[in-house]
């Protein structure tokens, strides 16, 4: 199994998710964003969090013009894997892989801290070691976490299953930290090979940091 | 020729910023304000002097990375 992680300037996760990753037991590569080609053994290539080209214009807007992107969006139109994480869900819209947009939060402030989240659809190899309706504590770290998506997207994201992970309260009742519509935390594609949510499974991996729930999370990609 | 593009949240997008200012001038006892848009100016030095390719050339600029048209709205404004 081998992970691809992207580092563009401003990327500050991809080592956090290179030591999840191979603690797992996957290979991982860090990939700086100047390359127009990505490893051919590639299993899963991972958009890292952080604060590509800070944040300028908009997160992820400038991101997406880095040259290793168009070897990014070929390899996910082959069906190629794709997880991004924070800032690379952000990169990962604003290239259009993935549906909708991030904006600022709605309480203004950058919220870091432990979240609960609730498993909405599991038919996919992401969340496919998880349950519908399963909870799961993972950490969130961002100013831009806000989804948004129109009505009608919104509905194909429901017909499609393609909303992943709500924010909830521990029993599973929405509770909603950053004004995301419909309290989204994650979601995929129609094809279900891009992947991309504002926690950070690769920060739970641990239960001395808090939490191990992104365990049953990453393994998926493994499993495959 | 100057361009200068105004971009800013579509209407019926919840603008937080907004919020926040006219939260603010409320409490400053400035009570004439029925609702508050915060965006952004860019102002763009073209080296095109035809009005019309400048500004279909500006669109495109907003289009593709300007803007994120899933959004926001751009106005352009050339001088």
């Amino acid at each position: 199994m081998k992970v691809t992680i992207l580092q563009f300037p401003g990327t500050n996760c991809e080592y956090d998710t290179q030591h999840a990753f191979e603690s797992l037991g996957a290979t991982c590569e860090i990939v700086w964003h100047k390359a127009e080609s990505l490893p051919a053994d590639t299993n899963l290539l991972v958009v890292a969090g952080g604060f590509s080209y800070g944040d300028y214009l908009r997160s992820g807007a400038i991101a997406k013009f880095s040259p290793v992107m168009k070897a990014v969006t070929e390899y996910a139109k082959k069906g190629g894997k794709v997880l991004g994480i924070c800032n690379g869900f952000q990169v990962l819209t604003e290239a259009g892989l993935l549906p909708g947009a991030l904006k600022r939060n709605d309480g203004l402030h950058f919220i870091s801290k432990h979240h609960t989240l609730k498993v909405e659809n599991n038919n996919n190899i992401f969340l496919e070691k998880l349950n519908n309706g399963d909870i799961v504590n993972i950490p969130i770290a961002h100013h831009d976490g806000n989804y948004f998506i129109d009505e009608a997207g919104l509905a194909d994201l429901e017909k499609n299953n393609q909303i992943l992970l709500r924010y909830t309260d521990a029993k599973g009742n929405i509770q909603n930290p950053n004004g995301s519509v419909s309290s989204i935390a994650g979601i995929c594609n129609k094809d279900k090979n891009v992947f991309g949510l504002m926690p950070h499974p690769e920060r739970a991996m641990e239960l001395i940091l808090g939490s191990d729930d992104g365990v049953k999370m990453l393994e998926g990609f493994l499993a495959s | 020729m100057t361009a200068i593009v105004n971009v800013s949240l579509k209407t019926g997008v919840l603008d937080s910023q907004g919020k926040a200012v006219h939260h603010a001038l409320d409490s400053l006892n400035f009570k004439g304000v029925n609702d508050v848009r915060v965006g952004k100016q860019i102002v763009l030095q073209l080296t095109e002097t035809d009005k019309d390719k400048a500004m279909a050339e500006v669109t495109k600029m907003c289009e593709e990375i300007l803007a994120n048209t899933v959004i926001e709205d751009f106005k352009i404004e050339l001088i």
